[in-house]
């Protein structure tokens, strides 16, 4: 037995059994060379007769071909969706109902499929939209589905009805589950929709344009266009819908929320984040540790509500440090159908441009930057998983979200110092706070200013869980209860 | 014959009664063109004054108690009650009737008595807690958006102003509210009842003069939360939508033709200016 | 030493972050390596009344041949029996390289004298015994006497002399991981050689949650002191696929240096049949039968 004083030597994860590739299956899946707008419940071609490429971002190689929605395009899948809202509303609420569960239903039946797709187009890791996207997108229909016919409790003292047309825009950060953040809600409550997913990302939603139909749900109540931001802003400047409802960054938000001013148009808005993680010394330390892996590895760190500042009690920042690292050495980045990767492909080279810039920036800035050991792919978009100590409030990357497997870390002194610095930002949708003391937790997640707050636990959701944030993070919830009244009037 | 002593009409920002920092003031006159008083004719930086004023006590007002947050309002419509005949007066002064300004009146303070009950029960209402499907406790509560702007409607000297302050504050909001041109007598006086009625200084802000003026200046401002207008030209609403982007605040846009009436009133209207946090944590050992 | 403070572990993430570990996918030769890695890694073992010395001597033969004719597939680590066993077994097992372990310390309960405790374990040593796994007293530890637990600990360490101690801590009737990590840190403090989770009397044994606490502990007294200390799990690890989810949990808390028979070591009996019937699974490509294979 090997006594000593010193300090041990760093552990070491590449010894000499390593996992062999393990992939998903991708031979059940039928990806077509060509998809049209789904309008009026058929697939129709693109009036422009334009068509872009969609690509897998860790192969680079052309998956299908996307038709563009222009303006007339867009035209045509609000006047379908408005010639079917009127019947659709008045369906009783019990059928509506079954109606979404059969989407459930059918999604649950096809979820293999669309998580390799969804894996496939997007990037991110098997393990992820196979036990996260796919499930809970399945659950979110489940979960509105229940509330079809139940408005009359949701609101004391007034009556809902619905708003009308609503147009939806996604990104490209978990398609799917965004999609069915959307479409459930907008459904159960009577409204017609037309969605508009991220140009990087459609082949889950043209899945569920497939399953839609396969469902028999009534033509015009959900239609499908695709695009870049010219078709999102056709959408928003249509004259004939009732609502919008976006998710994606703040800037976008913002341009949304001013076309949209003065015009009797609702509308909720869920934007970008730079979320606190703090971590107080008598936290679970090694629970913690992996809270603060998942708050921002999860997915890429393409998670708006990832908790991307690290804010550690300087007594346990050593401890914390030594930790953070060992993990992020175990982390396997790569093929995102591996069923053993933790860290997929960069969704897209414009995005895995934006952040190489703003890692750049921080090193600039005299950041010390600490990359993962970890090997990546010749061809796709990789990004190592990246630490930044030495930073502060004043740096770029502190402030910036970077969309990306990037964490900046800083130290504290007392709770008041945490607080304050969480709370330091424009942004607002969510945070998390790490101490086995109850009192602690109580005071700490009600003085953060965020939407959402994770104590002793980081990036958990549920379709029965509001989400959304405060300030430029946007407004308006998704989940649960208060997810109902973005598409309801009251009267 | 005695002399009637005239009242010099005031700003209220933070607490205290200043003049407008500009200097400037509008004649108010009634409809035969007698002078009723002379206003301050606020200015932006009247508004920004008033903004940091709202923004210093947000956090602590917001910290009290539903219980006393509650108290406190009920005391506004107490003082409101024994002032009756002086608001009564006003009105007059301003056209109405003795019977619609009694009504206008008796309505406020009934309406800050209705949201005065509300302060320890809307979290109940608009709260949840959640089932998820994991070994979590998680719950949903409102919390206050932080600073209000409201542009007050010009249908109601009292009533109105009233409806929008007593909603704002009892969720825990501080405001800054633009009176209407015509209606700068009662909303100054309203003011001496706020300061006479344990609010403390800064949770309300009331700024006299022209709300095509000031209103701009608070939709651009990046440290207010949400903006309440009621009767705004299409072009000023517009325009103040626009700004609003800025900082992504939360707009209001509701009126009522009657603020007397019982639909003027809503939890629904705490809840606009009021943002869901949800909170989850484990159930373990 | 004050053990009141020790680290706090958060339930509800341990599971989540064991089940995540359990969502690795080991194929083709990397499951082969790990299938004799974790056959090399057992304390094949039989604790019950009825041993005898016929049930013993049987043991040990199945240690040293786990199947017959393939040479490539190594012997098991050790053999785990009473202490009146040690003498048979050493007999046995000669100089196979394979290890004869002795629970002592009046396993499973540990309810004895002191003095009594350190004779028993005297006497497995002379035995021959290279291996003593003890059990801390749980009532002295429940009763917050830790200086107590910590203290007989030490003494036992002391009458091992150059054989290896194995700590049970028992942690079925811990309660709480937080008790987990607390004797954890009191048997690691103590000059326990190795933790290892169960006696295999008590429901629940060896869990993969209470595992990665004890691994935790050992990997924060490496990196304070850079003295390694070894793991056992024991008690309720049946099969393969629970096997390797070990596997991978050491793999990657503690890193490459822990995957081998001196710093971790499998307490149980059915999983070396179960494990064998795999590895002959990977070479023929044919799902087996018990019947193939030696049930000693």
């Amino acid at each position: 037995m090997a006594h000593s004083n010193e300090m041990g030597a760093p552990l070491d994860f590449k010894g000499l059994w390593q996992y062999d590739a393990a992939p998903e299956d991708k031979s059940q899946v039928k990806i077509a060379p060509r998809y049209n707008h789904f309008i009026n419940g058929k697939f129709v071609e693109p009036d422009s007769g334009e068509y872009f490429d969609t690509i897998s971002p860790s192969t680079e190689e052309k998956l299908s071909e996307i038709a563009l929605a222009n303006e007339n395009d867009v035209d045509k899948a609000v006047k379908a969706a408005r010639k079917a809202q009127k019947d659709w509303a008045k369906l009783p609420g019990k059928e509506r109902g079954k109606y979404l569960f059969r989407i459930a239903r059918l999604m649950q039946e096809r979820a293999r499929a669309f998580s390799v797709i969804e894996s496939m187009d997007g990037g991110k890791p098997i393990r992820e939209s196979r036990d996260v996207d796919v499930p809970l997108a399945a659950a979110h229909f489940f979960y509105y589905a229940g509330w079809a016919d139940k408005l009359e409790y949701a609101y004391p003292g007034k009556k809902a009805s619905p708003k009308g047309v609503a147009g939806q825009i996604i990104p490209w950060n978990f398609p799917l589950l965004m999609a069915a953040w959307k479409l459930a809600p907008a459904l159960a409550t009577g409204n017609t929709v037309v969605l508009k997913p991220a140009e990087t990302t459609p082949l889950t939603s043209m899945f569920l344009a497939e399953l839609i139909r396969d469902a028999g749900i009534p033509d015009g109540v959900v239609n499908i266009v695709n695009g870049m931001g010219a078709t999102g802003a056709a959408l928003v400047n249509h004259p004939d819908i009732n609502k919008i409802a976006f998710t994606g960054s703040t800037p976008v938000g913002k341009f949304i929320q001013k076309a949209l001013a003065g015009r009797d148009v609702s509308y909720t808005l869920e934007l970008g984040g730079k979320a606190a993680n703090i971590i107080f010394e008598d936290a679970p330390i090694d629970q913690a540790v992996e809270g603060i892996i998942n708050g921002i590895f999860f997915n890429q760190g393409h998670v708006c509500c990832a908790g991307s500042r690290l804010f550690v009690q300087e007594s346990v920042a050593n401890e914390v440090m030594r930790k953070l690292k060992y993990r992020i050495d175990t982390l396997v980045v790569g093929d995102p159908l591996d069923k053993n990767t933790d860290i997929g492909a960069i969704n897209s080279k414009k995005q895995l441009d934006k952040i190489n810039e703003l890692i750049q920036a921080g090193i600039d800035e005299g950041g010390q930057v600490y990359k993962a050991n970890v090997s990546t792919p010749d061809k796709g978009f990789w990004c190592a998983p990246t630490l930044f100590t030495e930073v502060s409030q004043a740096h770029r990357i502190v402030n910036e979200e970077i969309f990306g497997p990037v964490l900046t870390i800083q130290t504290f002194r007392t709770p008041d110092e945490a607080i304050k610095k969480a709370n330091n930002t424009a942004f607002g949708l969510s945070g998390g706070v790490w101490t086995d003391k109850g009192a602690k937790i109580f005071n700490v997640t009600s003085q953060l200013r965020a939407g959402v707050i994770w104590a002793n636990t980081y990036n958990k959701f549920d379709p029965t869980s509001p989400f959304g944030g405060y300030k430029e993070s946007g407004m308006g919830r998704e989940g649960g209860l208060h997810g109902l009244t973005p598409y309801v009037n009251l009267d | 014959m005695r002399i009637p002593v005239l009242k010099t009409y005031k700003i209220y920002i933070g607490g205290e009664f200043p003049r407008t920092e500009s200097g400037r003031y509008y004649e108010l006159k009634n409809k035969k063109g007698d002078l009723i008083a002379n206003l301050c004719l606020s200015s932006r930086k009247d508004l920004r004054n008033a903004i940091v004023a709202a923004r210093g006590v947000q956090h602590k007002w917001a910290g009290k108690t539903a219980y006393n947050k509650g108290q406190i309002l009920y005391r506004i419509a107490e003082m409101l009650e024994g002032r009756k005949a002086q608001f009564v007066d006003e009105l007059i002064q301003l056209g109405y009737s003795a019977k619609d300004a009694e009504l206008e009146v008796l309505e406020s303070v009934d309406r800050l008595i209705y949201y005065a009950g509300w302060s320890d029960k809307y979290t109940q209402l608009f709260s949840t807690v959640n089932p998820v499907a994991g070994p979590y406790f998680n719950f949903s509560k409102p919390e206050p958006t932080g600073v209000v702007v409201a542009q007050a409607p010009n249908n109601a000297p009292l009533s109105g102003l009233v409806s929008q302050i007593a909603p704002i504050i009892v969720g825990g909001n501080t405001c800054v509210v633009i009176a209407d041109e015509l209606s700068g007598t009662v909303a100054v006086s309203f003011a001496e009842v706020l300061h006479s009625s344990d609010v403390p200084g800064g949770v309300v802000n009331i700024l006299t003069g022209k709300t095509e003026e000031i209103l701009p200046h608070a939709s651009k401002h990046m440290d207010v939360n949400a903006v309440w207008f009621t009767d705004l030209s299409k072009e000023l609403a517009v325009s103040v939508e626009t700004d609003a982007a800025l900082n992504v605040k939360r707009i209001v846009n509701t009126n009522y033709k009657k603020w007397t009436k019982e639909d003027a009133q809503s939890p629904y209207l705490i809840q606009e200016f009021q943002e869901i946090k949800t909170t989850w944590h484990p159930i373990g050992m | 030493m004050d053990f009141r403070n020790t680290p706090r572990i958060d339930q509800v993430a341990v599971e989540e972050k064991v089940a995540r570990f359990g969502t690795r996918s080991i194929k083709k030769e990397s499951k082969m390596q790990a299938l004799k890695l974790a056959l090399s890694m057992i304390d094949h073992t039989t604790l019950e009344g009825m041993d005898s010395e016929g049930r013993v001597e049987q043991l040990c033969h199945k240690a040293m041949q786990p199947i017959v004719g393939q040479p490539d597939i190594p012997t098991v680590a050790a053999i785990c029996v009473y202490p009146l066993f040690v003498k048979k077994a050493k007999s046995v097992l000669k100089d196979s390289g394979i290890k004869v372990a002795s629970v002592a310390t009046a396993f499973p309960s540990g309810h004895a004298l002191l003095q009594y405790k350190l004779d028993e374990t005297k006497f497995c040593v002379d035995q021959g015994a290279d291996e003593i796994d003890m059990v801390i007293s749980r009532g002295r530890f429940h009763q917050g006497d830790y200086n107590y637990v910590f203290d007989e600990i030490a003494a036992v360490k002391e009458a091992c002399g150059s054989a290896h101690l194995k700590v049970i801590l028992e942690t079925g009737e811990l309660g709480t991981l937080d008790q987990v990590r607390r004797a954890s840190d009191i048997a690691i403090a103590a000059g326990g050689d190795f933790i290892k989770t169960s006696t295999g009397k008590v429901n629940p044994a060896a869990t993969l949650p209470v595992t990665l606490v004890m691994l935790e502990a050992i990997r924060d007294h490496y990196d304070k002191t850079g003295i390694m200390v070894g793991m056992k799990p024991a008690g309720g690890i049946r099969d393969t696929k629970t096997a390797l989810k070990y596997l991978v949990m050491v793999k990657e808390t503690l890193g490459s240096a822990w995957l081998n028979p001196d710093w971790f070591r499998f307490g149980a009996s059915s999983l070396t049949n179960d494990l064998l019937m795999q590895i002959m699974k990977q070479k023929t490509g044919v799902y087996q039968s018990l019947d193939y294979f030696s049930q000693d």
